[in-house]
């Protein structure tokens, strides 16, 4: 038993990011509202967010910005620079997805008066 | 239908936690992440790039051309916005004006009566009660956000920061304007013009300073060989190319970011917004 609490605890961020990533994923495949799939899309993205920051951590390590005066710089020292940097840009780039399918969702709004996904496809079909 | 989707989920989330078990422990410093290229970054990137924070200088150095797309793909998600809902022909058959001395509010059937009276100011159709407090501390706040933005621009190189961020937070002000005022007073500071000119902008400053490189006989986004005209060594010259590339990205990301709230929250009509 111990062992079991100590495996996941070990590996707790995992677990989070799976949880969040399922929560998104439902979001998107079960609900019929348009704003609550983009939500879960967001919500989906911001898990992987998690999975890869939480890569780059290190027990005991700050912020990758080295000192001034380091001349032998540890690498265990500091964090691994490079998930952040690629977590900068998907962050950016969720706000972009977010803001073009709020647009989308807008459009159907307009042209069809409700976001509800049964009632987009049975007005379709008519 | 909701029952399929909870299965698909629950079996795609017990494939990732069996996936699991192949993963470095949380914090391990010998993770396989942090042993390939991470190390040379860290050990390097100050006597290579003069730059202290590694973060901005793996961003825009050493994946400059990642940032540069997507920089692009943000210029692209502001186009997309103005493509799908910018309508240009807006009929108005009434408005709404506030009487500036007693905040009484009367609602017209004639449009564009009263606009240019200096006793009546217009309102949204929607519209709220004048808040005197809300309004003026906003405009206290917005120029220390905008103030604390630049910074956050200019000293992406020493600390937590760069152009995402700080662009981030200068769109954020004038958005803050937008909604505590109305769109038509952020509007008057930021028009659309200027916003899809500086979009277009820090795309160009970006793609400019790497074509410049290419131009002073290096590779593209070389910065090292703008020391012919900086006239500092090309180690600095990196630290200076990292600023304006910075700058461009700041620019991009704060004109889109107005632009997208302000086409979603007028429904892209630029005439009433939230």
């Amino acid at each position: 038993m111990a062992d079991i609490i100590g495996y996941i605890l070990g590996k707790y961020n995992y677990w989070m990011a799976v949880v969040l990533m399922m929560i998104g994923l439902y979001a998107m495949l079960a609900k019929k509202n348009l704003i609550k799939k983009i939500v879960g899309m967001n919500i989906f993205q911001t898990a992987i967010i998690l999975f890869y920051i939480s890569i780059g951590f290190k027990k005991g390590a700050t912020v990758p910005i080295i000192e001034h005066n380091t001349h032998v710089i540890d690498v265990a020292k500091y964090a691994n620079p490079l998930p952040h940097v690629l977590m900068l840009t998907a962050i950016v780039v969720a706000v972009s997805t977010f803001g073009v399918a709020l647009a989308l969702a807008v459009r159907v709004y307009q042209e069809h008066g409700t976001l509800e996904e049964n009632e987009i496809l049975s007005e379709l079909q008519e | 239908m909701r029952y399929i989707a909870l299965i698909v989920v629950l079996l795609s989330g017990l494939v990732l936690l069996y996936t699991e078990k192949d993963l470095p422990p949380w914090g391990d410093p010998n993770s396989p992440a942090s042993l390939h290229v991470s190390p040379k970054y860290l050990r390097d990137s100050l006597q290579e790039t003069a730059v202290p924070n590694v973060v901005t200088s793996v961003l825009a150095d050493y994946r400059g051309y990642d940032t540069m797309f997507e920089t692009t793909v943000i210029f692209c998600a502001g186009l997309a916005c103005f493509v799908l809902l910018r309508v240009f022909k807006v009929e108005r058959k009434e408005a709404h004006y506030r009487h500036k001395a007693t905040g009484l509010i009367i609602h017209v059937k004639v449009p564009n009566l009263l606009d240019n009276s200096s006793e009546f100011e217009r309102v949204d159709t929607m519209w709220v009660p004048h808040d005197l407090i809300l309004k003026t501390m906003c405009r206290f706040l917005i120029p220390f956000i905008q103030l604390f933005a630049l910074y956050v621009v200019a000293h992406g190189h020493h600390s937590p920061g760069g152009g995402f961020q700080g662009g981030v937070i200068l769109g954020a002000s004038i958005i803050l304007l937008s909604i505590s005022f109305d769109l038509r007073t952020g509007l008057e500071r930021v028009n659309e013009r200027s916003i899809s000119l500086m979009s277009a902008t820090g795309v160009f400053v970006f793609t400019g300073i790497g074509a410049i490189c290419l131009f002073l006989g290096s590779q593209f986004l070389n910065y090292g060989i703008l020391s012919k005209i900086l006239g500092v060594d090309p180690v600095m010259s990196r630290s200076w190319g990292i600023f304006g590339v910075e700058v461009g990205v700041a620019i991009t990301v704060m004109a889109v970011m107005i632009g997208i709230y302000n086409y979603i929250s007028s429904e892209g009509k630029l005439d009433e917004g939230l």
